[in-house]
């Protein structure tokens, strides 16, 4: 059903054939703002279950690409592909959350009114019609869900609390926490771990290494701090001016003469 | 069915009950009485016009209330509710009109008098089925639904937000008002459509008619109420909520802002077409100076003025600046507009939250001070 629904790429050979496999098919993507390409022909692949960490300096364009794969931003030219023939770049936001992309933003967002359990409640997946939403009621197992939810991401006693104030670092679990709650088979984290404690990092790494472990989601996971990056041991895209600079081990790209080059340039 | 009347009883707390009993007790019971049982001569009366005044602060208080709907909880600040109230006034002018019948200066048993005046030989197509009182009920709300889903539609599709979307609701029912002057439209241009004879049978002119529109605004008002608690207190509510504070959050979650909003939009001008259909046979009268944008205006007021995202803010806010409104033009007609422009001011600068704001900020503070005094005691003791 899901499929008819979706717009396809029906070209005989071309994207298709090598986003065969992938979970995300990134090609030749370029984003300009008036004129300046944040994106210049971004290329990159996902295989399903991979974590995928993403680094580069500021300005890279790794948020514009997130935005690009989340329908935020419309690229100017490129293929942005999810599960092989989807097409993103014809859908919306809310379209591409239901298909199964989640993310976490750089600036925390969550909806500082509503409790910590009704931010949970709101990202539960569930019907998002608007009928089906007003006479939602909450089943003992989505509410044993989301207590569940609350422990794994260690806000259990603080669900009645205002988000609004929470912690920079809280508030960065929390929507993890929403993100968990969606259920989704992509995971976009950008600087999952900003604004965090030692401690709270080493818990978010855990999290993070801990949601990669069964292979039946695939994350990417934008950060600066190089010892975060490190504990998630994943392969690590470089990001410089819209474009890879570097792919490999973290040891690999930080022996890359090139991206020291531009680490150290500035 | 019966998990959603579950759901109603659990829409609010005993407070809220309680409340809705004693607004009850003083609408359904108090004012009747004090209306019809206490003679005429006693200080406790109640004239007749006190009774229709109430009744048209119930009908502010409902399109309040359909305000606050779609700006307190969806962040919508929508200035043209008084054209979904003023279409909604129409429908039920245009099924008075034809109740007249042959009883009109003209005599002319099809055609309204302002008709025959402007030489015109037969009904336009469009007021065809007023003269069923099922009709006209249902059009006041299905038109100013109509218009606002339309509307609601084009604008929020295109991501049409804050300031941008309440001028071009200004823009609406400033068109409107336009149109409705012009006689050609055939609702009565500037005069709009008056002299009405009678409702559902029911002579215009009794004090019983009156008592009974009086009570049904009441009853209305109480029901449109416990609606706009139910949805609040739903999921849909803090769905709307999460719209009003970080709209384009909600998207990457999967809901989509547009569809919602346009529910809220749509739902809340059907509210405001009732009220209009119940302020119209009460005040005799109806003309398109209610599409004026000055009064789309005014209906933010009241809502900033009880109280943003409360309901019974909306409610408390539409009564203090109708009551203020009906006071001061009897007082000093000149000053109105002036009191009205500081009182926004004021509003919006000194007490975001408004009346409801201000009790539960006093309350806090006499409680913090109660505490206080009861520890010196406690101390000095
Ligand atoms: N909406 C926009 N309009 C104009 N320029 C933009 C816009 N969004 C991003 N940019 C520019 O595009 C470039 C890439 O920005 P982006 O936010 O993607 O970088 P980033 O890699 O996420 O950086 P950081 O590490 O600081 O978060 C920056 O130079 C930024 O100023
Ligand atoms: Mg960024």
């Amino acid at each position: 059903m899901l499929d008819d629904a979706m717009p396809t790429i029906d070209m005989p050979a071309g994207p298709g054939v090598l986003a065969a496999g992938s979970i995300l098919y990134l090609d030749g993507v370029t984003v300009s703002f008036d004129g300046f390409r944040a994106l210049n022909s971004l290329s990159l692949v996902l295989a399903p279950g991979e974590l995928r960490t993403i680094v580069g300096p500021n300005g890279a364009g790794k948020t514009t690409m997130m935005d690009v794969i989340t329908g935020k931003t419309r690229p100017d030219k490129g293929d942005v592909l999810f599960d092989q023939n989807i097409d993103l770049t014809r859908l919306d936001e809310s379209a591409i959350a239901t298909l199964g992309i989640g993310r976490k933003f750089q600036k925390p967002t969550v909806f500082e009114h509503l409790s910590v359990f009704e931010n949970l409640e709101l990202a539960l997946k569930t019907n998002r019609s608007t009928l089906a939403t007003l006479f939602f009621r909450l089943s003992g197992q989505q509410a044993e869900q989301i207590a569940a939810t609350l422990q794994r991401v260690g806000l259990a006693d603080k669900a009645r609390q205002q988000a609004g104030s929470l912690s920079h670092g809280q508030k960065q679990w929390l929507e993890i926490g929403m993100l968990l709650m969606q259920d989704q088979r992509l995971l976009l984290l950008d600087e999952p771990v900003a604004g965090m404690t030692d401690a709270e990092t080493e818990a978010t790494a855990e999290l993070i290494l801990d949601l990669a472990r069964d292979k039946t989601r695939s994350l990417v996971v934008v950060e600066h701090d190089m010892e975060f990056v490190r504990a998630l041991g994943a392969k690590v895209t470089v990001l410089h001016e819209g474009s890879v600079l570097a792919e490999g081990s973290l040891d690999a790209v930080q022996a890359n003469p090139k991206v020291v080059e531009v680490y150290l340039g500035r | 069915m019966t998990s959603f009347s579950a759901r109603l009883l659990t829409c609010g707390n005993r407070r809220l009950w309680t409340g809705l009993a004693v607004g009850a007790l003083v609408f359904l019971v108090l004012v009747p009485v004090l209306n019809l049982a206490v003679p005429v001569d006693s200080a406790l009366h109640l004239p007749n016009y006190m009774v229709t005044l109430l009744g048209k602060y119930l009908c502010y208080a409902l399109l309040a209330l359909a305000m606050d709907l779609v700006w307190g909880y969806c962040g919508v600040l929508s200035l043209g509710h008084g054209a979904f109230f003023a279409l909604g006034g129409y429908a039920i002018g245009m099924y008075m009109m034809r109740a007249i019948g042959s009883r009109g200066v003209y005599g002319n048993a099809d055609l309204p008098d302002f008709m025959v005046f402007l030489n015109w030989q037969e009904l336009p197509w469009y007021w065809f089925g007023f003269s069923q009182p099922w009709f006209a009920l249902l059009m006041v709300v299905v038109i100013p639904g109509a218009l606002a889903f339309v509307f609601g539609w084009l604008a929020f599709r295109s991501r049409i937000t804050g300031v941008y979307l309440s001028i071009i609701t200004q823009a609406m029912t400033y068109a409107l008002m336009l149109a409705f002057f012009r006689n050609e439209m055939g609702f009565g241009g500037n005069n709009g459509l008056t002299d009405f004879k009678d409702i559902f049978g029911f002579d215009l002119a009794l004090p019983s008619t009156k008592m009974g529109l009086y009570l049904a605004s009441a009853v209305v008002l109480g029901l449109a109420f416990l609606l706009a608690r139910f949805i609040v207190t739903s999921k849909l509510g803090r769905v709307m909520m999460a719209v009003r504070d970080a709209e384009s959050r909600v998207r990457f979650l999967g809901y989509s802002p547009t569809a919602i909003k346009l529910f809220v939009f749509t739902l809340s001008a059907m509210l405001a077409g009732v009220a209009g259909a119940l302020y119209v046979p009460q005040v005799g009268i109806i003309n398109p100076s209610e599409f004026s944008p000055a009064n789309s205006i005014e209906i933010a007021i009241w809502v900033a003025v009880g109280g943003r995202g409360t309901l019974i803010g909306a409610i408390l806010g539409a009564f203090a600046v109708n009551g203020a409104k009906t006071w001061l033009t009897g007082a000093a007609p000149e000053l109105w507009l002036f009191l009205l422009g500081a009182l926004f001011i004021i509003v919006t600068l000194g007490m975001p939250k408004g009346l409801i704001g201000l009790w539960a900020q006093s309350k806090a503070r006499l409680f913090r001070r109660s505490a206080v005094t009861e520890e010196k005691e406690a101390r000095h003791a």
